[in-house]
C-alpha cells in the first residue's frame, strides 16, 4: 500500500525528516541517515570561520536527500528573513524551515515573529515550513499566510521529553483535517514518534533523539519503524478507550 | 587601508577588493556559500562587480549540522 507524503508538490515515501546536528562524526551521521530512510534533512546556516579551513559538510549528505535549511539561532523576524535569503542564495532552494526563537533557555518559538517572517518570505516565493508552539490558532494563521505545512513542537528542542500536550495535537488534527502537520522537536524515543503519528501528524522532524543515542544508526532504524507503525495505527483507527474491561473471550459458556 | 567587518570581525584591507577577491584573500570557499553586504544578499553572479568599501559589514555563511 502506498502512503506517500506530499509537501509543496514534492512527494516523499518517508514521513521521517531528520537533522544533521550533534553527530559525533560524519560517518555516524551518514549511517544514521541511511538507516532512517529519511529523504529530507535539515541543515543550519552559519558564519564561515575566517581563520581555519573548513570541511564541506554538505558533501557528507546523500545527493538524493532534499536539503531543508533552517533559520536556527535567529531571535527576531529580521534575522530569520536574512538567514533564509542567504540559504536560498547558497543552496538554490526556496525551502526553508523557519525558526524564530524567543528565549535562549527554553528555545521556545516566538510565534509572533515567526508569523511576521513567514509573511515576508512567502511574498518572496519561499516555501516556508514554520516551527511554532503547538497552538491551533497560530497554526491557522500560518496556514492562512500561505505555509504549505505547520510544524508544532512536541516539547522543547533537544529535550527528548516527548509529546507534552497530546490534546493540542489531537485538536489541531481534528480542526485542520486538510493541513499538513509535521511534529518538530522534542521526540526522545520511538514511542514518542509513534504517539505523534498515532495522533495524526503527517510527519516527524527530529535530530537529537537519533544523534545523541549511543548507537545512532540503530536508533534511526527504530525511529523509522516507529513512524511507520504510528502512521499505520492512525490510518487504522484506534479502538475507543474504556474505563472498564471488555472481555475478549466469551464469558458465557465457560465451564462452571 | 580600510577596515571591513567580516562575520563580525574587523579586518584591515590593503587595497580594493571585490567580493570574489575577498573570498580568495581569506582562503574561503566560493561554492555553497552566500554573502550578505550590509544586510543585503549579493547574488553570486554579482560578486565580481561589487567592491567592498570602508566600514562595510559582510556576512559570509556556509552550512553546518543542524536540526
Amino acid at each position: 500500500m502506498s502512503d506517500n507524503f506530499t509537501l509543496a508538490g514534492k512527494t516523499f515515501s518517508s514521513r521521517l525528516i531528520i537533522g544533521t546536528g550533534k553527530y559525533r562524526s560524519f560517518g555516524e551521521m551518514q549511517a544514521a541517515h541511511k538507516a532512517s530512510g529519511a529523504e529530507m534533512v535539515t541543515v543550519a546556516v552559519n558564519r564561515v570561520p575566517l581563520d581555519r579551513a573548513t570541511e564541506s559538510f554538505l558533501d557528507y549528505l546523500s545527493p538524493e536527500m532534499q536539503i531543508l535549511p533552517n533559520t536556527a539561532g535567529c531571535f527576531d523576524a529580521d534575522h530569520a528573513i536574512r538567514t533564509a535569503r542567504l540559504a536560498r542564495e547558497a543552496l538554490e532552494t526556496d525551502w526553508i524551515k523557519l525558526e524564530v526563537i524567543g528565549d535562549k533557555v527554553t528555545l521556545l518559538p516566538d510565534n509572533e515573529q515567526t508569523l511576521e517572517a513567514a509573511k515576508v518570505l512567502i511574498r518572496e516565493g519561499f516555501i516556508v515550513l514554520p516551527y511554532f508552539s503547538d497552538d491551533l490558532i497560530m497554526a491557522k494563521k500560518l496556514l492562512d499566510a500561505g505555509c504549505p505545512a505547520v510544524m508544532p513542537l512536541a516539547a522543547p528542542i533537544g529535550s527528548g521529553m516527548g509529546v507534552q500536550n497530546p490534546s493540542n495535537l489531537r485538536i489541531m488534527r481534528e480542526q485542520l483535517p486538510d493541513a499538513t502537520i509535521i511534529v518538530d522537536a522534542g521526540v526522545g524515543v520511538p514511542s514518542d514518534a509513534a504517539q505523534a503519528m498515532e495522533l495524526g501528524a503527517d510527519a516527524i522532524l527530529m535530530n537529537t533523539a537519533i544523534a545523541e543515542a549511543k548507537d545512532a544508526e540503530r536508533m534511526a532504524t527504530a525511529m523509522k519503524l516507529a513512524v511507520q507503525a504510528g502512521r499505520l495505527a492512525y490510518l487504522s483507527g484506534r479502538m475507543p478507550k474504556r474505563l472498564y474491561a471488555s472481555a475478549s473471550s466469551p464469558i458465557e459458556g465457560a465451564i462452571r | 587601508m580600510m577596515t571591513v567587518f567580516i562575520n563580525g570581525e574587523a579586518r584591515e584591507l590593503d587595497g580594493t577588493y571585490n567580493l570574489l577577491e575577498l573570498l580568495r584573500k581569506f582562503s574561503l570557499p566560493d561554492e555553497r556559500v552566500a554573502i550578505e553586504l550590509n544586510k543585503t544578499v549579493v547574488r553570486k553572479r554579482d560578486w565580481e562587480n561589487i567592491r567592498v568599501a570602508d566600514a562595510d559589514r559582510i556576512e559570509i555563511v556556509h552550512f553546518v549540522g543542524g536540526g
